[in-house]
C-alpha cells in the first residue's frame, strides 16, 4: 500500500497501535501526567514565569543552579522509579494461590527493568552529580567550574535521557530484559521491539553527559583550588569527588562503546554479542561490567564524602584520620576495577580466575571498614548534635555494615553459586544502595540545603522521613535475604509456594513505609518553603562548619568568593574562624564570571530527537537532527565572548548585602 | 609580603584571602581538560582493540585477514598518516612563529593527507563489502569494521575541525583562545596517529600473521 509505506518513511515504525490505549494503568497514569504536567505549564506561564527560568535557569552556568537542577531532577525521577517499585512489591505480594497478580509479563519485565535503570542512571547518579556540582566548587574556593557551558550542556544530556525514558511510558514499550540488558535476550532476535532501542538510546545519551561532567569536575579539583589547598588539605568530600569522577571517566567510555557495539548488532546486524557467525554474549557481559562495577563506587563514594563532613560537623572535631581516609578512598577507587567478574561468577571462567576476584572483592571491605572505623573515632568523645544530617550519618553506619558484610558473604564464589540471582542478591544491592548511596543524599540534601537556598530543611519533617526511610528499608529488605537464603530467585512475576507469601506482604509493607518516608520529605520540602523565614539562615553557617562553602552568604553570591580565600588547614573555614579571620568590607574588584547560553539546551534537545528517531527508525528524523547537531555545535565554537565581568560596584552591594544579614543575624560581621 | 604567600611567618597575621588577584583568564583548565577527554576516548579504542583481540579469529568459515589485506596499499595510508601528524606539527610551529597564513596552509595539507588516508579507507571498505566481506558476515569482520572505522571517523571528525579552526584563525588571527584550540587539534591528530599505529600493528600486521 503507498498509504503505509508513506506513513513508514514520516514516522518510521510508529503507528497509533504504539501508544498503549489497552492498558488501563497506562492510560490512567498517562492521564495523572498529562493533567499534571498542564497544570505546571499552565502555572508558569500564568505567572510569567518563563522569561525567569530561561534566564535564571536552563541557561545558566553557574554551578550551584546547575547543581539544583541536577537535585530536581534526581528527586523527579525518583517517584517515577519508586513508583515502580511499588508496582513490583504489589504485584509479588498478590500473585499467590493461583492468582496471577495485575500485572501481565510484558508489563511487569518493563517494570523491574525501568526501576533498575532508573534509579540508577535518573535518580542516583543525578543526585551525586548534582551535589558534587554544588559543593565542590565552594570547598575549594572555586567561582566556578573549569568548563561551565560543558557544565549546563551534560546536565541538560542527563535530562533528555531521562524525557526518552519516560516517553518509553507512554509511546511504545521499554526494554523487557532487565536493566543492563544481556544478549541474546536483548539482541534483535529476541526483542524486535523498541523497548531495548529506548534503553541504548537513552544511556547512550545521559552517559554522555556523564563523561563530560566527570572530565569537568577533575579539571577544577587539579586546576582550580585555592592557593595554599594542597591535595592532602582538600575536604574529603572533594577527595571523594575526584575519585569518583576518576572512575566516571575511566568506567562511561566502556558503557558509551559496548552501547555502540550493541546498536550496531541490533540495527546493522554485526555479530558482537550474538548470531551463530562468531559473536560472544560473555562478552557484552564482561564489559557492561567493567562499566558497571566502578559505577556502584562512583554513586557510594561521594557518599562517604558526605557522611565525613557531616560526622566531623556535628561531632565538633576535626575528622579523625584524614590520611588513611584520603589513601581508603583512593584504594576503593583502584579496587574497583578489579572486580567485575564477581557479578558473573557462574560464567564458567574457572576456580583460579573466580578465586582471584573472589578474593579482590573481598579486600575493600579493608579500607570501607577502615573508613567506618574513622568515623566511630570522630564520633567518640565529640559533641555530637543529632541534627537530621547526623541522623542519615547514624543509620548508614548500621545499616551499610550488614550490606557490606552480606557482600562479603556474595564474594564467595561457592556461596555465590547459590545466591547469585535470588532476591538475597537484590536485597544486598538494595541494601548498600539505600543504606549508603540514599542516606548519604538526604544527609547531603538537609546538610547544604540551608547553603543553596538560605533556610533550612524543617527539622520535624526530616525526622519523621528519616524514621519512616529507615524503619521502611527494614521491614522492605530483610524478608528478601530470607527468601534469598530459602531460594527464591529475583524478577519472579508468579508463585507456586504459598507459605512464602507472608514475606512478601511484609515487604510490600515496607514499601508502604518508604513511600510515607518519600512523602515525609516532600511534605517536608513544601513546609520549609512556606516557613523559610522561621527557618532562615542569615549567618551562611547554620552548622558550624569546618570547610569553606560556609564562609560565604546563603545561598552563596553568583561569584561564591569576593576575595580568593587563602587556605591553611584542612577544615579551612574552622581554622579561619579559630584565628579571627575578619571579613574584608573593601577594596573590591570586578570578577569576571561565564555567560549564560541556552546552547546547552539546545543541543540535548536536538540530541533527544536524533536518540527519539533513532529507537523508531524515523531516519529522516535523525539525519535532520544529526545536522542540525552538528551545525550547532560548530556554531558555538564562533562565538569567542564568553565572559563577563560583575562590576566592582554590584560585588560591593551584594558584600553590604551580607554585612547586614550578619548583622541581624546577631554575628560579628 | 605579599598577600599571595600561602604560609604566613608565625608571628604575623594569617593571611586568609587573596586582595591583590590578577585575572587568570578563560581556559586555564581546557589543556588538562582535553587530555583527560582523549584519555576516556583511548578507553574507548581499549574497548575496541579487545573485542578485536577475543573475536578477531572467529571468521565464522568466511574470509581470515589473509585474504583481505592489502599490505602495500596500508603501507601508502599509513604514510598518508604519519605525513598529516608531520604537517600538523608544521602548522603548531608556524602558529608559534605568529604566521597566520603559513598556520593555514600547513592545516590545509594536513586536511589533504587526511582526506588521502581516508580515500585509501573507504576504497578498501568498498572493495571488502564487494567481495562478500561484509561486517555482517563474522564476528571477525564486526569487529575489524567497528575498529578500523571507529578511526576513520574520528579522522573525518578532526578533518572538519581544522577546516571549522581555518575559518575561525582568518576571522581572528592567532588569539589566545585560537592558539589552545590549535593545541588541542594537535594532540587529538597526534593520539590519532598512536590509535592508528596500533591498528596497523595488532590488525592489520598479526592479522597477516595468522
Amino acid at each position: 500500500m503507498p498509504d503505509s509505506s508513506f506513513s513508514q518513511i514520516v514516522f518510521g515504525r510508529l503507528t497509533l497501535e504504539s501508544f498503549p490505549f489497552s492498558d488501563p494503568i497506562l492510560v490512567g497514569t498517562f492521564t495523572v501526567v498529562a493533567i499534571l504536567g498542564i497544570a505546571i505549564l499552565a502555572a508558569i506561564t500564568r505567572y510569567g514565569w518563563w522569561g525567569y527560568l530561561w534566564k535564571e535557569w536552563f541557561t545558566s552556568v553557574d554551578h550551584k543552579r546547575i547543581g539544583a537542577m541536577y537535585m530536581v531532577l534526581g528527586i523527579v525521577m525518583l517517584l517515577r522509579g519508586f513508583s515502580d517499585a511499588i508496582m513490583m512489591r504489589l504485584q509479588q505480594a498478590l500473585a499467590f494461590g493461583g492468582s496471577e497478580g495485575y500485572l501481565p509479563p510484558y508489563h511487569y519485565d518493563q517494570i523491574f527493568t525501568a526501576h533498575g535503570v532508573i534509579m540508577i542512571f535518573f535518580v542516583a547518579m543525578p543526585l551525586i552529580t548534582g551535589l558534587m556540582n554544588f559543593v565542590v566548587p565552594l570547598q575549594i574556593g572555586a567561582r566556578d567550574v573549569a568548563f561551565p557551558f560543558l557544565n549546563n550542556f551534560s546536565f541538560w544530556m542527563t535530562t533528555a535521557g531521562a524525557v526518552l525514558v519516560m516517553a518509553s511510558l507512554f509511546i511504545g514499550e521499554f526494554a523487557k530484559t532487565g536493566w543492563l540488558a544481556y544478549p541474546p535476550l536483548s539482541g534483535i532476535l529476541y526483542s524486535p521491539g523498541v523497548g531495548v532501542d529506548y534503553f541504548i538510546w537513552s544511556l547512550q545519551i545521559a552517559g554522555i553527559g556523564t563523561t563530560l561532567s566527570g572530565i569537568n569536575l577533575i579539571a577544577t579539583i587539579v586546576k582550580m583550588r585555592a592557593p595554599g589547598m594542597t591535595l592532602m588539605r582538600m575536604p574529603v568530600f572533594t577527595w571523594t569527588a575526584l575519585c569518583s569522577n576518576v572512575l566516571i571517566v575511566a568506567a562511561f567510555p566502556v558503557l558509551t562503546a559496548v552501547l555502540v557495539l550493541m546498536t550496531l548488532d541490533r540495527y546493522l546486524g554485526t555479530n558482537f554479542f550474538a548470531g551463530g557467525l562468531g559473536g560472544n554474549p560473555m562478552m557484552y557481559v564482561n564489559l557492561i561490567w567493567m562499566w558497571g562495577h566502578p559505577e556502584v563506587y562512583i554513586l557510594i563514594l561521594p557518599a562517604f564524602g558526605v557522611y565525613s563532613e557531616v560526622a566531623a560537623t556535628f561531632s565538633g572535631k576535626r575528622l579523625f584520620g584524614y590520611t588513611s581516609m584520603v589513601y581508603a578512598t583512593i584504594v576503593i577507587t583502584i579496587l574497583a576495577y578489579l572486580v567485575w567478574l564477581h557479578h558473573f561468577f557462574t560464567m564458567g571462567s574457572g576456580a583460579s580466575v573466580n578465586a582471584f576476584f573472589g578474593i579482590a572483592t573481598m579486600i575493600i571491605s579493608i579500607p570501607t571498614g577502615a573508613k567506618i572505623f574513622n568515623w566511630l573515632f570522630t564520633m567518640y568523645r565529640g559533641r555530637i548534635r543529632f541534627d537530621e544530617p547526623m541522623l542519615w550519618t547514624l543509620a548508614f553506619m548500621l545499616t551499610f555494615v550488614i550490606g557490606g558484610m552480606t557482600g562479603v558473604m556474595l564474594a564467595i564464589p561457592p556461596a555465590d553459586f547459590v545466591l547469585h540471582n535470588s532476591l538475597f542478591l537484590v536485597a544486598h544491592f538494595h541494601n548498600v544502595i539505600i543504606g549508603g548511596v540514599v542516606f548519604g543524599m538526604f544527609a547531603g540534601i538537609s546538610y547544604w540545603f540551608p547553603k543553596a537556598f538560605g533556610f533550612k530543611l524543617d527539622p520535624f519533617w526530616g525526622k519523621v522521613s528519616f524514621w519512616f526511610w529507615v524503619a521502611g528499608f527494614y521491614v522492605a529488605f530483610m524478608p528478601l535475604y530470607l527468601l534469598g537464603l530459602m531460594g527464591v530467585t529475583r524478577r519472579m512475576r508468579v508463585f507456586q509456594d504459598d507459605s512464602l507469601q507472608i514475606w512478601f506482604i511484609i515487604a510490600g509493607f515496607g514499601v508502604f513505609l518508604i513511600a510515607l518516608g518519600i512523602a515525609a520529605f516532600l511534605i517536608q520540602i513544601y513546609v520549609s518553603i512556606r516557613d523559610r523565614e522561621r527557618l532562615a539562615d542569615l549567618t551562611g553557617d547554620p552548622w558550624n562548619g569546618r570547610t569553606l562553602e560556609w564562609s560565604t552568604s546563603s545561598p552563596p553570591p553568583s561569584y561564591n568568593f569576593a576575595f580568593t580565600p587563602v587556605v591553611h588547614d584542612n577544615d579551612a573555614w574552622w581554622d579561619m574562624k579559630q584565628r579571627g579571620y575578619v571579613r574584608p568590607l573593601d577594596g573590591f574588584r570586578p570578577i569576571a564570571m561565564p555567560k549564560n547560553t541556552g546552547a546547552g539546551i539546545v543541543l540535548a534537545g536536538l540530541s533527544l530527537a536524533l536518540g527519539f528517531a533513532m529507537v523508531w527508525y524515523i531516519w529522516w528524523l535523525a539525519a535532520a537532527s544529526f545536522v542540525a547537531l552538528l551545525a550547532v555545535a560548530i556554531g558555538h565554537t564562533f562565538n569567542y565572548a564568553r565572559m563577563f565581568d560583575i562590576p566592582a560596584d554590584d560585588v560591593r552591594r551584594s558584600e553590604d548585602e551580607r554585612s547586614r544579614q550578619l548583622a541581624d543575624s546577631g554575628a560579628t560581621p | 609580603m605579599s598577600a599571595n604567600t600561602a604560609t604566613a611567618a608565625p608571628a604575623e597575621k594569617p593571611v586568609f584571602y587573596v586582595r591583590d588577584e590578577h585575572p587568570h583568564g578563560e581556559g586555564g583548565g581546557t589543556m588538562l581538560g582535553f587530555w583527560i577527554y582523549l584519555m576516556s576516548d583511548c578507553l574507548i579504542f581499549a574497548v575496541l582493540f579487545a573485542c578485536y583481540g577475543v573475536l578477531g579469529a572467529n571468521y565464522a568459515a568466511g574470509p581470515s585477514p589473509r585474504d583481505l589485506f592489502d599490505l602495500p596499499m596500508l603501507a601508502v595510508s599509513t604514510s598518508m598518516l604519519l605525513i598529516s601528524s608531520l604537517t600538523s606539527g608544521f602548522a603548531m610551529l608556524a602558529m608559534a612563529k605568529g604566521r597566520v597564513a603559513a598556520t593555514q596552509l600547513w592545516l590545509g595539507v594536513t586536511i589533504l593527507f587526511g582526506v588521502a588516508f581516508l580515500s585509501l579507507e573507504i576504497y578498501e571498505f568498498r572493495h571488502m563489502i564487494s567481495i562478500g566481506a561484509t561486517p555482517q558476515r563474522s564476528a571477525f569482520l564486526s569487529s575489524f569494521f567497528v575498529l578500523v572505522g571507529t578511526h576513520g571517523l574520528h579522522v573525518t571528525f578532526g578533518i572538519v575541525w581544522m577546516i571549522v579552526l581555518i575559518a575561525q584563525i582568518g576571522r581572528r588571527g592567532l588569539t589566545q583562545a585560537n592558539r589552545r584550540r590549535m593545541s588541542c587539534l594537535a594532540m587529538f591528530w597526534h593520539f590519532l596517529d598512536i590509535i592508528w599505529i596500533g591498528v596497523f600493528t595488532f590488525v592489520y600486521l598479526m592479522g597477516m600473521l595468522r
